[in-house]
């Protein structure tokens, strides 16, 4: 689907490490270049028509946003991304409503931003972190989550689509678990977001992140998505301008409303507009249909390397545009070196979800991870290079 | 170089490499390698007596480069004393880095002097980790 909109398609190769970064199409790389070609203005700040120009544009994101993923005007804040949302959860209000003894439920399949955090936070006040395990395929479920609530389970803290597996985890079941066990529900959309439609209200998500460039957006900019009333309980992480009203010298100040008080100092602001921009550029595009196309596109993938004996594949059943694997008896980042030989782009190792090898055996592995604008044709070229994987070491040394 | 021949002491190399296989021994150095831009991560121990190297065992998972840059590496080293195995090093990251070195003291780990740009990091894993041993016995 509309791969003439992505400049770097026109080189020759096969991008299929979506699940690390995105590409760009033109308008988005256009909406950036304009701010700083046409009217460069910090926000907030400034009383000339620069200025005001680029803070309607500015604030207009967060009206994006909002109706792209359905919550409320004042629940978005700009984060650096995905990382730094979901350590403002843990740092900003978990440690402030979480006390000694408290349980937090994560899996084995969560990336280091959802794990090493609460790992952190477990060292300073003393939470209890328990891993739910994974199903036979290593899905998660809410079964397997069920078994491991007890009274003092005060989280349930998921990626919505895990980055290796790739398996879609039922939010929409989860949430509504969550909120009948009184559980805050703490959801990373990294892999999610970018891929199918997410409703913040409807899966009575408490906390949502993601991040713009894993959805053809730029680097540096993400979003947090926060229930408001838990959001006037949070505290922010970075203090300085633009988030206060006053400060004085004897220690009082007063800091703005949410979702102002988060967003310390000058923030990425053609990154926000660009990421406006994508958003507005994958709704055009039909949310729902991405998801749809790249799931055909993996069963397409599954139904070709079927033939190759020697793959060992660990996620045939995850209903994403993901596939891990490994070639029997090579190193995984052999395997993606032997790739690059052919100009596809994959990628080898933990994917910086190392607890995953307690469940599936292995440390590393390749992901391909396919995005709307990849095609039959890069399949193809993929399936090709994996049918002649005997030559590998000829290849590549 | 014949290409057949590098690419038959590097597959040999990486197939069967020397010495892997950790042992249970309080005399040894040990470290751990885990490189940003490589995936590898191989534990290494080694022995040094009289100013000599007497053993170095490594074991873990690692790329094809630094499994069979480091049995390469580990047969070069062992019985040299430790000045030699400094000036081997230096020249072997030299080689890798593109930089001047003393082909003639790298015997076969010359096998590597045209690596491609992206498995430099694979390549250094070994003699990083020696070196870094080494540094433990300042
Ligand atoms: C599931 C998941 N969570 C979090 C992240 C971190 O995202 P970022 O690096 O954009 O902060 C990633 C990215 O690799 C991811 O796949």
């Amino acid at each position: 689907m509309n791969r003439e909109d992505f400049p770097l398609l026109k080189k020759d190769i096969v991008y299929l490490d979506n699940g690390a970064t995105t590409l760009k199409p033109k308008v988005v790389i256009d909406k950036m270049n304009k701010y700083y070609l046409e009217h460069t203005a910090n926000i907030h700040r400034g009383d000339y028509d620069l200025a005001t120009k680029t803070n309607e544009l500015y604030d207009n994101v967060r009206e994006i946003v909002r109706e792209f993923v359905n919550c409320d005007y004042h629940e978005v804040i700009y984060t650096s991304g995905t990382t730094m949302s979901l350590n403002m959860v843990v740092f900003g209000y978990m440690r402030k409503h979480l006390k000694k003894g408290d349980e937090v439920l994560l899996n084995k399949g969560e990336h280091a931003s959802n794990v090493l955090p609460w790992i952190k936070l477990s060292e300073e006040i003393g939470i209890v972190i328990k891993y739910v395990p994974l199903d036979k395929n290593y899905e998660l479920t809410l079964d397997n989550i069920r078994k491991c609530v007890t009274k003092k389970t005060k989280v349930i803290s998921l990626a919505h689509v895990s980055n290796v597996i790739g398996d879609v985890r039922d939010i929409k079941s989860i949430g509504k678990f969550c909120k009948e066990k009184n559980i805050l529900f703490n959801v990373d959309g990294a892999q999610s977001v970018p891929h199918m439609k997410v409703d913040f209200k409807d899966s009575n998500i408490d906390f949502l992140s993601f991040s713009g460039h894993k959805m053809c957006g730029p680097t540096g900019i993400g979003i947090l998505v926060g229930r408001k009333e838990l959001l006037e309980d949070m505290d922010p992480i970075f203090l300085g301008g633009g988030m206060n009203n006053y400060f004085e010298e004897d220690g009082s100040y007063e800091l703005k409303e949410v979702p102002t008080k988060f967003e310390a100092g000058t923030p990425p602001i053609a990154e926000v507009i660009g990421l406006g921009e994508t958003i507005k550029y994958l709704m055009n595009l039909g949310i729902d249909k991405i998801h749809k196309y790249e799931v055909e596109l993996k069963k397409y993938l599954l139904e070709q390397v079927k033939a190759i004996d020697n793959l060992i594949i660990y996620n045939k059943n995850s209903n994403s545009g993901i596939l891990a694997f490994n070639i029997d008896g090579v190193f995984a980042q052999d395997t993606a070196v032997y790739l690059n030989h052919y100009n596809i782009a994959v990628r080898a190792g933990n994917h910086c979800t190392k607890l995953l090898k307690d469940e599936i055996g292995v440390k590393n592995t390749v992901r391909v991870s396919i995005y709307f604008y990849n095609n039959k044709e890069d399949i193809d070229i993929l399936v090709k290079a994996l049918k002649n994987n005997k030559d590998i070491f000829k290849v590549i040394i | 170089m014949d290409e057949n021949f590098r690419r038959e002491i590097i597959l040999d190399n990486y197939n069967d490499p020397m010495n892997r296989g950790l042992i249970e021994d309080d005399s040894y150095l040990k470290t751990r390698t885990n490189s940003e831009s490589c995936i590898d991560d191989l534990n290494f121990m080694m022995k040094i007596e009289d100013d000599t190297i007497k053993d170095i065992r490594f074991d873990g998972e690692a790329c094809a480069i630094s499994t069979s840059a480091t049995s390469i590496m580990i047969r070069s080293l062992i019985g040299k004393k430790i000045d030699e195995v400094r000036k081997i090093l230096l020249n072997y990251q030299n080689m890798i880095n593109e930089k001047e070195y003393d082909k003639e003291l790298l015997g076969e780990l010359n096998v590597y002097d045209n690596i491609q740009p992206n498995r430099k990091n694979c390549a250094l894993i070994p003699s990083v980790a020696v070196d870094k041993m080494l540094e433990e016995l300042k």
